[in-house]
C-alpha cells in the first residue's frame, strides 16, 4: 500500500509495452507528451508517434482516420480538453462509426491542483458516458491502468480512459485481477456500500477502515468501469448492505453516481449519498488542500455514511 | 478527350438526385448538383475502386465531408454498381440504408460517416497518414463546401496536412459560392481560398469544376506533386443543370414539388 504512481506513469510505462505487441498500434498527442506521458514512446517509435500540434479536434479526428484505416489508435491531451473542446468530434468520428481509438486523457479532476478550475475536469465522465459504444474507464491506480489499459487496447472499439496527473497510492499488486466491465470488491461489509471510482477508491478504503472504529463495517467496490456498468455487483451490494455512499473526482452530475443511481433505482432502491465535485468550479491549490476544500476525501466519505 | 460518356453519366446521377430527395420529401439538392460532374470524374474514371470489391486493399477512398450532399455519393455508387439505383429512392425513410447523410456502416462504398462539416478532411488526413506509414499507395479525396471552410476544424486539419507532406491526400472545393443563409461573402467571407491554401502549404489548382478537361488535368496535377497535399478549388454553380436551381441559395435544401420534379428530369436528360 506504500506504493504511489500516477495513473499517466503507468500509462506511459505500458504503452511501450504494447508498441511491441502490437504493430498497429499508433500514438498521438497534442503538444503535451510530456505530461501525458507519451513522451516515452514518441522516443521508442517514432515512426509510430504523431504530434498533432495544439489542435484536439483534429487530433481526434485524425485518429479516427488512423483507426479507420486499421491502426490501434491511443490518443493523448488533457481530459478537459479531449472530452471538452473535442467532443463532437469524438462522437460523430469516433462513436458512431465505432472507430477503434482510445481516447486516453490525463490531468482529470481537481488533482490537476494548481492550474486551477480552466484544467479541472468534472465533466468527462458524463459527456463519454452518453456516447453510444463508448466504454468508459477510470482506474484507481497505476496497477490497474495499465491491467485496463491492455485490456482497452485488445477488445475493438472507442473507449475513454480517464487517467489523473497525481501520484496515488497503489490498491492492487500484479496479481490482482482487474477485468474490464467488472468492478472489483476490496473490501468486505455488511451495513453500506462504498462504491468508488479513480483516485476515490484509495480514499474510500481509508474511510471504512475509519468508520470500522465506529463498528460500521463499510464494503468498498472499485468500479472502475463506468460503461459497461457491472450492474451485477452494485445490485448485490444495494441487496446486501442496504445503503449506498458514490464517490468520485469528478461532478456529482451525470458521473459514477448517476450511473450507480440508475442501476439501484430500477433493481432494488436503497439511500444513497453521493461525494464528488458538488455543482461548482474549482481553483488552484494543491491537490491534498483541494480535495479537502471540496469535499472529496475520506473525512467526506466517513460523514456521508453516517449521513445515511 | 471526349467526355460525352461522363456527361450523360453525370445527367444520369443529377437525374438520381432530383429523384430521391423528391421521393424523400427533404434534402440538398442544391449542393449535391455542384458536385455532381467531380464525383463522376472522380467514380467512373479517377479513383482506383471496385463496386464487386468495396474493401478492395489498396484502393483509392472517397469521403464527402460535406455530408448534406449525400445523394450525389449515393447516385454516383449506384450508377457505379455498387447496389440497384432504385434503393437511393428510400433515401430519408425510416429504416432505410440511405440516412440524410451517408453512414459507413450502412451503404457499401462510403468511406467515412459524414455530415457534421469539417470532420471529413480530419479523418481523411488521418487516412492518409496511416497510407503513409503502410506504404500503401492508395489515394484520398475529399470533397469540401464552401461554406464548410468557415469551420475551424478545416484549418487545424490543413495545417497537418502540409505537416505531414500528405501528398497522397487531395482536397476539392466545391465553390459554387452559396450557403444556407445566401452568399459567402455576405454570411462569411472564405475568400481568397486560393492564397489561404497556399499559405497553408498545399498545392493549390483552380478550375471550373463542371469541366471534365480541368477535373482530370487537376488530378493528374495532384498525382504529381510530391511533399504537399492538393486542394483543386473547383468553381461550380449550385443547383447545376437545374435551370430553376441554379445559383439560388434558397434550393440549398428544399425538396422539389412533383412539378419541378418533373421539369428537372427534362432538362437533365438522365435516366434513373
Amino acid at each position: 500500500m506504500a506504493d504511489k504512481m500516477a495513473t499517466r506513469q503507468a500509462y506511459g510505462k505500458k504503452l511501450i509495452e504494447l508498441g511491441e505487441k502490437y504493430e498497429n498500434l499508433v500514438v498521438m498527442d497534442a503538444d503535451l507528451s510530456k505530461s501525458t506521458m507519451t513522451a516515452e514512446f514518441s522516443k521508442t517509435y517514432p515512426e509510430r508517434f504523431f504530434n498533432m500540434g495544439i489542435a484536439e479536434q483534429n487530433l481526434y479526428g485524425s485518429a479516427a482516420g488512423l483507426a479507420l484505416a486499421g491502426k490501434i489508435v491511443c490518443a493523448s491531451t488533457f481530459a478537459m480538453f479531449a472530452s471538452g473542446r473535442a467532443f463532437e468530434i469524438i462522437r460523430n468520428s469516433i462513436g458512431y462509426t465505432g472507430a477503434n481509438v482510445k481516447i486516453c486523457a490525463t490531468h482529470a479532476g481537481i488533482t490537476v491542483g494548481e492550474d486551477g478550475a480552466s484544467h479541472q475536469t468534472f465533466e468527462d465522465i458524463a459527456l463519454m458516458r452518453t456516447i453510444p459504444g463508448m466504454t468508459v474507464i477510470n482506474p484507481s491506480d497505476g496497477v490497474s491502468a495499465g491491467k485496463l489499459l491492455e485490456q482497452a487496447v485488445a477488445m475493438e472499439g472507442p473507449c475513454y480512459v480517464r487517467l489523473g496527473r497525481a501520484a496515488v497510492p497503489v490498491c492492487y499488486d500484479e496479481n490482482s485481477d482487474v477485468t474490464l466491465g467488472k468492478g472489483n470488491c476490496l473490501r468486505e461489509g455488511k451495513d453500506v456500500s462504498i462504491i468508488a471510482t479513480g483516485i476515490m477508491v484509495n480514499e474510500a478504503l481509508i474511510a471504512a477502515e475509519e468508520l470500522k472504529k465506529d463498528g460500521i463495517e463499510a464494503r468498498v467496490i472499485d468500479i472502475h468501469t463506468i460503461k459497461p456498468i457491472d450492474e451485477e455487483i452494485i445490485i448485490k451490494a444495494a441487496k446486501e448492505t442496504g445503503k449506498i455512499v458514490t464517490a468520485e473526482e469528478h461532478s456529482i452530475i451525470g458521473g459514477l453516481g448517476s450511473a450507480v443511481a440508475e442501476v439501484v433505482v430500477k433493481h432494488e432502491p436503497v439511500k444513497m449519498a453521493f461525494v464528488g465535485q458538488k455543482d461548482v468550479f474549482g481553483e488552484s491549490g494543491k491537490p491534498d488542500e483541494l480535495k479537502k476544500k471540496y469535499g472529496m476525501t475520506a473525512a467526506d466519505i466517513a460523514s456521508a455514511v453516517k449521513s445515511l | 478527350m471526349d467526355y460525352t460518356q461522363l456527361e450523360k453519366t453525370a445527367a444520369n446521377i443529377r437525374t438520381g438526385i432530383v429523384k430521391a430527395i423528391h421521393n424523400a420529401g427533404s434534402g440538398h439538392p442544391g449542393g449535391s448538383l455542384s458536385a455532381a460532374d467531380v464525383v463522376t470524374a472522380l467514380y467512373f474514371k479517377e479513383m482506383n475502386i471496385d463496386p464487386e470489391n468495396p474493401k478492395m486493399e489498396n484502393r483509392d477512398k472517397f469521403i464527402l465531408s460535406k455530408g448534406h450532399a449525400g445523394p450525389v455519393q449515393y447516385a454516383a455508387l449506384a450508377e457505379r454498381g455498387y447496389f440497384p439505383k432504385e434503393n437511393i429512392l428510400q433515401l430519408r425513410k425510416l429504416g432505410s440504408k440511405f440516412q440524410g447523410h451517408p453512414n459507413m456502416h450502412k451503404v457499401p462504398g462510403i468511406e467515412m460517416s459524414t455530415g457534421s462539416l469539417a470532420q471529413g478532411l480530419s479523418v481523411a488526413g488521418g487516412m492518409a497518414m496511416a497510407n503513409k506509414l503502410d506504404k500503401n499507395p492508395g489515394r484520398i479525396y475529399v470533397l469540401l463546401g464552401d461554406g464548410e471552410i468557415q469551420e475551424g476544424l478545416i484549418w487545424e486539419a490543413a495545417m497537418s496536412a502540409a505537416h505531414y507532406k500528405l501528398d497522397n491526400l487531395v482536397g476539392i472545393l466545391d465553390w459554387n459560392g452559396l450557403q444556407i443563409d445566401g452568399k459567402n461573402e455576405d454570411v462569411m467571407t472564405v475568400a481568397p481560398v486560393d492564397e489561404k491554401f497556399r499559405a497553408f502549404g498545399w498545392n493549390v489548382v483552380v478550375i471550373d469544376g463542371h469541366d471534365f478537361g480541368q477535373i482530370f488535368d487537376a488530378f493528374d496535377q495532384a498525382r504529381s506533386c510530391k511533399g504537399k497535399p492538393t486542394m483543386i478549388i473547383a468553381k461550380t454553380c449550385k443547383g447545376k443543370g437545374v435551370s430553376f436551381m441554379e445559383g439560388e441559395a434558397g434550393w440549398h435544401g428544399k425538396a422539389p414539388n412533383e412539378e419541378q420534379t418533373q421539369q428537372a428530369i427534362e432538362e437533365l436528360g438522365g435516366t434513373w
